[in-house]
């Protein structure tokens, strides 16, 4: 296998973007991320998005997309693993430019949620449709039945979950990108409306359209092209059961820690080596189990340690989250993993603004779907 | 909800049709193919137990549009005595007295209606006991 470097990016802003489509959205991302790269062509590009048909009726994105970026007649796949899908694009690029299929080719994801189509419904299809979802269970209700499970097993508080979103908040108010860049307090979370107990509007991601894309490339590529050694350091994956029943814990994640494992073995560093992480924060309680699940803290004390300020962007040790996560940032499922992907390699050419974590070397993306029966984890080194 | 496939769920969703690894003695609800222990593919039909305890739940404020009429609704993880775990709604509980290791047993209840002419779709629901 090659080494693999990102060598550009390019993202829409997320958030309610009623004047422009789903292919306005990803076009867009797409000629950003070409024009960072400064690429005069791609060998292929994917497309991971979660629920284009429920949400907009539209299917076969590879092909709309290539058509409507102009590349036809390159290679275009779309890529599906719900709220993973942006990772699992990403790792598709990895794979296709590391086999040395390719040398140049664009990892995007975009959703478009805010046609009107039932958002919840769509959502759900990414559980077992006929021994959950059959039942009334939603997201947030899967998502809450892990936070009382970790509440009654560990002694995590409320105050701890809301601690999430207040941090998320505080970070993403300093990204331009974000749909909410505005901080919030620990009373509004705790008094948000209530969605499925314990959980609260505010420690839930938004309903977002977005989109996101970056360029991968051979080392030769990136050499000719003078960009600064963006490596992918490790590329992992794992699924675990569907239902979120048929668990042996509810309160850890196992594809995380497998997909953790492997991640760290190809990168050949431990979780202490990792100078910042984006965390799939879909609600409050998955950001304190995955920041566990990673190794980064132990099991059962991620709550105390968002409360005690170990993953804040301002002196944390642990900084988690830099870009707002999903929470903040905006949660437009497809393109959530690529945005993920962005605000490491961001921070690790300095590019941060201020959000910028000082001496960043080694940053990790975490991506999941559905209640975690896909991981997705990709670890990128400045050299 | 097609007819056709609300119909293939029946056998689970009305008596609790399972199907038990002759191999390694894993259950699962709903039978299946594949044995996810060990890759077995010989099963025996079994039914399984009615009671058992709540692992986990929560109360379901905001719902799909075919279940918001009944909110709060109470949903659950519940591990029945042969070591099954399924998710069901608790019936009949004032939602605040809920706790994690409650005793239940599964009764067959409407889950939902679907659309304002179509069939009507049943299924186990837990009861506190
Ligand atoms: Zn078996």
């Amino acid at each position: 296998m090659r080494d693999v470097f990102v060598i550009g990016a390019g993202m829409t802003k997320f958030g309610e973007l009623w004047e422009k489509s789903i292919k306005d959205i990803f076009v867009e991302a797409g000629l950003k991320a070409i024009e960072d790269a400064g690429v005069g062509y791609i060998d292929s590009l994917y497309v991971g998005a979660m629920s284009s048909g429920l949400f907009v009726g539209q299917e076969h994105l590879g092909a709309v997309m290539a058509d409507y970026l102009g590349v036809n007649p390159v290679p275009a796949t779309r890529v599906e693993s719900a709220c993973a899908s942006g990772g699992v694009s990403f790792r598709q690029a990895y794979l296709e430019v590391a086999s040395g299929a390719s040398d140049i080719v664009l990892a995007g994801g975009v959703e478009k949620m805010t046609d009107g189509a039932d958002v919840t419904d769509a959502l759900a299809t990414a559980a077992d449709q006929e021994y959950e979802v059959y039942h009334g269970v939603t997201f947030p209700g899967l998502y809450a039945m892990i936070a009382k499970a970790h509440m009654h097993q560990y002694g995590t508080t409320r105050q701890q979950l809301a601690a999430v979103a207040v941090k998320n908040h505080r970070n993403g108010a300093k990204n331009p990108n974000a749909q909410f860049r505005f901080e919030v307090t620990l009373e509004q979370v705790l008094n948000s409306t209530r969605v499925a107990d314990p959980l609260g509007l505010l420690d839930c991601s938004p309903v977002s359209d977005g989109g996101a894309a970056v360029i991968l490339v051979s080392a030769e590529v990136a050499r000719n092209l003078k960009k600064p050694l963006i490596r992918v350091i490790a590329s992992s994956q794992a699924s675990d059961t569907i239902a979120l029943h048929s668990r042996p814990s509810f309160t850890t994640i196992g594809s995380v820690v497998k997909a953790a494992e492997k991640a760290y073995k190809m990168a050949g560093i431990k979780p202490t080596d990792v100078n910042l992480c984006e965390v799939h924060d879909c609600f409050t309680i998955a950001e304190i189990v995955v920041s566990e699940d990673l190794g980064f803290f132990e099991k059962g004390k991620g709550g105390e340690a968002v409360e005690k300020g170990l993953t804040a962007l301002e002196g944390g040790k642990m900084p988690i989250n830099t870009s707002g996560g999903l929470k903040s940032k905006g949660h437009p499922v497809g393109a959530t993993g690529i945005a993920q992907i962005i605000e490491v390699y961001e921070q690790l050419s300095g590019k941060a603004g201020a959000r910028q974590v000082k001496n960043a070397r080694i940053g990790m993306a975490q991506n999941m779907g559905g209640s975690g029966a896909s991981c997705v984890i990709h670890i990128l080194e400045v050299k | 909800m097609i007819t056709a496939r609300y119909h293939r769920e029946v056998p689970q969703r009305f008596r609790l049709e399972a199907n038990k690894c002759v191999s390694c003695g894993h259950i699962n609800f709903p039978p299946r193919l594949v044995c996810p222990k060990c890759k077995g593919q010989k099963f025996d039909n079994v039914v399984l137990k009615d009671e058992g305890k709540l692992l986990t739940y929560t109360i379901l404020r905001v719902a799909a549009d075919r279940f918001s009429k009944e909110t709060p609704i109470a949903v659950g993880i519940v591990e029945l005595e042969d070591g099954v775990k399924i998710t069901t709604q608790i019936a009949d509980v004032d939602v605040d007295t809920l706790q994690i290791g409650q005793k239940v047993k599964l009764v067959l209840r409407k889950i939902q209606e679907d659309g304002k002419a179509g069939i009507l779709c049943y299924g186990y629901k837990a009861v506190v006991i």
